[in-house]
């Protein structure tokens, strides 16, 4: 179980979000959602510790990652898979390469080991035969899929999702809504998606964050949002006609 | 205030650097490939900076110092004491800062600003150990080894020179480089280059490693990266001729 408590964060005189607090079960999939630059990024960042906060504490399975000494935070990150917004694949290496990178350095198995496990990953996205591909000539859509086999590739027991179908066409980004709730399933893995993508979050997601305000300002159930009177999340989630229509047709 | 901060930054960045050395197996392949791609590839750079020093230096010393009362081995001298005790070093330095510093900003501030260094961190990685390194420790290994490559195309480059327009023969440019040669200025060559080596392969890691913004922040680092390295060579430059002669 992951416990954000009372997590505050700035950069200089910027304030980006203060006192946020909220779980996230096993096995769940949570939607952090709110406008372009509150900080939703920021947030999925201090929950493996690659920024510091200001105040507050990210315990995960009730150990504190910020007062870890950096060799047990290094390991505690081999838990989690994180899919970036750019998919930051390493350009120097190909696909293949790409997903075995962390196996190479962080498994003893074998050439033999490290390919099935590969394979495995890259027929989890349906990219088997994108394998020997350079990232140059992959699309976008084939991108995220990489970095997805590369983030599941260690086995994680959380998967962070940075804008999953930000830039993407409407069928590629439900082929990745679809790998989520599978990837979910199939692995039984913790799941943190950060969007603004609210197709994304209704298909997904099991629980929402909203943040706005610089601070958490709503915490429910995917139901309890759309029963929600909450003003500002409704004036977010019904700030299109498809998102409008489906609250009138739920309601 | 600025600078205090970036100081700081860098002189922390170091120290993980230090810290992180000890994780071989992490960077073994990359300092190996580190070593090539500064070493091996910087070599015909090298050969011609090196070659066109030695061949002006020739050339106007010739100019400069035509008189009868001065012995045409006396260039020989002027021309190898300086390719070994300077100009090897810091020309070489210079270039090197726009070739191998610039690729190194420029590379380390592409991975920042697509996050591939969070995707290396978050993968369990230590980034500084990965990245920045194997990159200063091939600096500091193969910058010397380009110091020989300089001074054979610097002093050889000098011969030719003198030879092909006629100003120094080579047996007279060959006597006064053997008459004046002491080892002392090639010992202190190769503290330069280590010296220059670290210099250029930690700051420009340093600025490409914290690169932020983008296209225009990466162009912006490795800029910085060049700028300062240079300006930290000569400064280094005139700090150990102080010291060590």
């Amino acid at each position: 179980m992951i416990e954000i408590k009372n997590l505050t964060k700035s950069f200089g005189d910027l304030l980006v979000w203060e006192d946020v607090s909220f779980n996230i079960q096993d096995g769940e999939t949570i939607a952090i959602i709110g406008k372009s630059g509150c900080g939703k990024s920021v947030l999925i960042k201090h929950i493996n510790a690659l920024l510091v906060p200001d105040s507050g504490s990210v315990l995960i399975d009730g150990e504190d990652i910020h007062k870890m000494d950096y060799v047990l935070k290094r390991k505690l990150r081999q838990k989690f898979g994180v899919l970036f917004q750019g998919s930051a694949l390493f350009d120097s290496i190909n696909t293949f390469e790409n997903v075995a990178f962390p196996l190479r350095y962080f498994s003893n198995q074998s050439e033999e080991e490290i390919r099935n496990n590969v394979m495995e990953a890259l027929s989890h996205v349906n990219l088997e035969d994108a394998y020997n591909k350079e990232t140059s000539e992959l699309s976008g859509g084939m991108r995220k899929r990489v970095g997805l086999a590369r983030a599941i590739v260690l086995k994680p027991n959380y998967i962070m999702y940075d804008e999953p179908t930000s830039g993407l066409d409407p069928q590629t980004s439900q082929e990745i809504n679809e790998l989520i709730i599978d990837l979910a399933k199939s692995l039984d893995i913790t799941s943190i998606v950060v969007t603004h993508d609210m197709h994304s979050v209704l298909k997904v997601a099991d629980k929402v964050a909203f943040l706005d305000q610089e601070k958490l300002s709503w915490h429910g159930t995917v139901e309890e949002m759309k029963k929600s009177e909450h003003k500002a999340l409704i004036d977010f989630i019904t700030a299109s006609e498809y998102q409008i229509k489906q609250r009138v047709e739920y309601n | 205030m600025k600078a205090l901060r970036e100081l700081g930054n860098y002189s922390t960045l170091l120290y993980q650097a230090l810290r992180s050395s000890t994780e071989f197996k992490t960077y073994r392949k990359s300092f190996f490939h580190e070593m090539v791609k500064i070493g091996y590839d910087s070599v015909p750079i090298i050969m011609l900076t090196g070659f066109f020093t030695g061949s002006v230096m020739t050339i106007q010393s010739a100019y400069q110092l035509e008189s009868a009362f001065i012995p045409l081995s006396t260039i020989g001298a002027i021309v190898s004491e300086s390719i070994l005790i300077e100009l090897a070093a810091v020309i070489s330095s210079l270039v090197l800062a726009g070739k191998v510093g610039a690729r190194i900003a420029t590379e380390l501030g592409t991975m920042r600003v697509s996050e591939q260094i969070d995707a290396l961190e978050s993968m369990g990685f230590n980034s500084v150990s990965f990245l920045v390194v194997p990159r200063v420790l091939a600096g500091i290994m193969m910058f010397p080894v380009l110091y020989i490559v300089a001074c054979v195309f610097g002093i050889g480059g000098g011969l030719l020179a003198g030879l092909f327009t006629g100003t120094v023969p080579a047996a007279d440019f060959l006597l006064g480089a053997r008459m004046y040669f002491q080892p002392w200025t090639v010992i202190f060559g190769f503290v330069k280059m280590f010296v220059f080596g670290f210099i250029i392969t930690s700051i420009s890691s340093y600025k490409g490693y914290y690169a932020t913004g983008g296209a225009e922040g990466v162009g912006k680092s490795t800029t910085n990266a060049t700028v300062i390295s240079c300006m930290v060579v000569l400064l280094a430059d005139f700090l150990l001729a102080s010291l060590l002669l």
